[in-house]
């Protein structure tokens, strides 16, 4: 291969990735707007509604105001740590979404070991709010970083043994591979969600607890951190955590929607649904599951930390180290592990 | 040069250079930083030479769950480090005689280095062909078929090392209130509650 090939792949992959880009950072400012939109509809209220026709631009116009204010940084902060801490989160969220296929061979790295790869990169997230909650050189966000750093290693350990019931189904780490086991002639009947309906529960509340949403928000609990670890930042290097934080959210629900709810596959395998597109399935899915992650944020309220501790080690870890075990039996005794 | 040539000089140059910045900088915190960038290197010099699994669990296990417990502890750390500072050119004569002695007895095993019989002609046999073995089915093929006693074997020591931690740690006093949750959830309106007529004027 000589250096123009490589140069034309290079450009193909960068323009690639520059389009997946531009359409996520679209959909997060819609789905934070959808968010704020549920909440307030919860609460009887109407939301944001003054930008744009029904408040629609409303994240467009928050994009401004946070990027056209001047950053303030602490006295007695480590500057270099404070400023990179935001850019950690932001992009190794994004950087997650190189191996989630959206549609039928639309991925952008092909991994073989895809679930490992979000999986190692969504454990990297933490870094973020430890190192700003550091590097503020406060109170409040010191202890939140405290409290993040225990509260993700904790729900980390059972969205591992989740995924690796799911990988024992499939047969595979690779994504694409994932998807393509829970194709099959019953539709919705053949994805995972079923079968492992207990660990779907399971690793949608570690989810939860994983991206720091409420009920288990406790790293920025307003009435007891003031806003946890990015009590110190303002214009865009808060706007970077916020980013950060819904791209790793859409990051959990894609996940779910690979592993548990078929990716792109139609939920009824037959003609009038299966002339839809994969990436619309993909996307309603997405949405599906960011909807139950707004409603749990506007409904339950929020977990006390040593509750919050309890659940992850006491009684989730058990629970997945249980079903790791039945589900691999099940799978031995009745012959159908994949090969 | 290729390009992943040009990888491998970036990756090791950078992974040097922050193993050399985890000694010698002077905040522990910035220490442990550049020892997770050392980590990530080393995980980009797997992926490099096709062993994606191995960098892979590098990330997740060192990166994401020991050193963000390194962080941890060295975070709530309050040294004064000027002072630490001060008994680095005193101990250098130490440090210097345990690194020599290191050195020398690694040059000894070394020296002393024997293939074992079969290895020769294990390594000469023909690798199987990446197509057919991914490297994650067959690193579990070595642990879970071929070597599975010895892991379970590894597996053993490290529960009873974690028993045995908590074991040491583990401390009930008796006289702290603890919250029990079967207990809560078990109480009903009939066991908790009583209801009690009043008579106006007279009280319980």
């Amino acid at each position: 291969m000589n250096w123009q090939d490589t140069l034309i792949q290079v450009l193909i992959i960068l323009g690639q990735s520059l389009a997946l880009l531009v359409a996520l950072l679209i959909f997060i400012a819609f789905i934070l707007l959808a968010d704020r939109k549920i909440w307030a509809a919860v609460q009887l209220r109407r939301g944001p509604n003054v930008v744009g026709p029904f408040g629609l631009l409303q994240s467009f116009a928050d994009l401004l105001k946070f990027v056209l204010k001047e950053p303030t940084i602490p006295a007695g902060a480590n500057k270099a740590i404070f400023l990179l801490a935001p850019l950690v989160t932001c992009v190794l969220a994004l950087a997650a979404w190189a191996v989630v296929p959206i549609a039928k061979g639309w991925v952008i790295a092909d991994l073989n070991v895809g679930v490992l790869y979000i999986f190692a990169i969504s454990s990297l997230g933490v870094y973020g709010i430890i190192m700003g909650g550091w590097a503020s050189n406060s109170k409040y966000p010191f202890l939140a970083s405290l409290r993040s750093a225990a509260q993700m290693v904790s729900y980390e350990v059972s969205i591992g043994f989740v995924i690796i019931t799911v990988l024992m189904c499939a047969g595979s780490l690779n994504l694409t591979q994932i998807v393509e086991a829970q194709n099959g002639r019953f539709g919705f009947l053949n994805w995972y969600v079923l079968p492992l309906l207990p660990m779907f529960v399971i690793f949608f509340i570690s989810a939860l607890a994983e991206t720091n949403r409420p009920p288990f928000d406790l790293v920025e609990a307003e009435s007891e951190l003031v806003a946890g670890f990015m009590t110190e930042y303002g214009s865009t290097p808060y706007l970077l955590f916020m980013l950060g934080e819904y791209v790793a959210i859409v990051t959990m629900c894609a996940m779910a929607t690979i592993l548990f709810l078929g990716g792109w596959l139609s939920p009824l395998p037959f003609a009038p649904f299966t002339w839809v597109p994969g990436l619309v399935w993909f996307v309603i899915k997405v949405c599906f599951m960011f909807f139950l992650f707004a409603m749990a944020k506007a409904m339950v309220p929020r977990y006390r930390y040593d509750q919050l501790m309890r659940l992850g080690w006491k009684v989730f870890l058990p629970i997945s180290l249980v079903a790791v075990v039945v589900v691999a039996s099940v799978l031995h005794f009745t012959g159908t592990a994949p090969r | 040069m290729n390009v992943a040539a040009a990888f491998f000089y970036l990756f090791a140059f950078v992974l040097v250079a922050s193993a050399f910045m985890v000694i010698s900088s002077r905040n522990p915190v910035q220490s442990v930083l550049f020892l997770i960038l050392a980590f990530v290197n080393a995980a980009g010099l797997f992926i490099l030479i096709g062993a994606e699994f191995l960098a892979l669990i590098l990330v997740v296990v060192y990166v994401g769950a020991v050193a963000v417990l390194f962080l941890f502890v060295v975070m709530m750390l309050d040294v004064d480090f000027v002072e630490l500072r001060q008994g680095f050119l005193q101990y250098l004569p130490v440090g210097l005689v345990v690194g020599l002695i290191f050195l020398a007895e690694l040059v000894l095993v070394v020296g002393a280095w024997v293939t074992g019989p079969g290895v020769a002609s294990a390594v000469a046999s023909a690798p199987p062909s990446a197509g057919d073995v991914g490297n994650v089915q067959a690193i579990g093929r070595v642990l879970y078929t071929d070597y599975i006693y010895f892991f379970q074997a590894a597996g053993f020591v490290l529960l009873v090392a974690m028993i045995g931690a908590i074991v040491l740690t583990l401390r009930h006093k008796v006289n702290v209130k603890r919250q029990n949750i079967s207990a809560q959830v078990a109480r009903t309106a009939k066991t908790a509650m009583d209801v009690v007529k009043v008579r106006p004027g007279q009280g319980l």
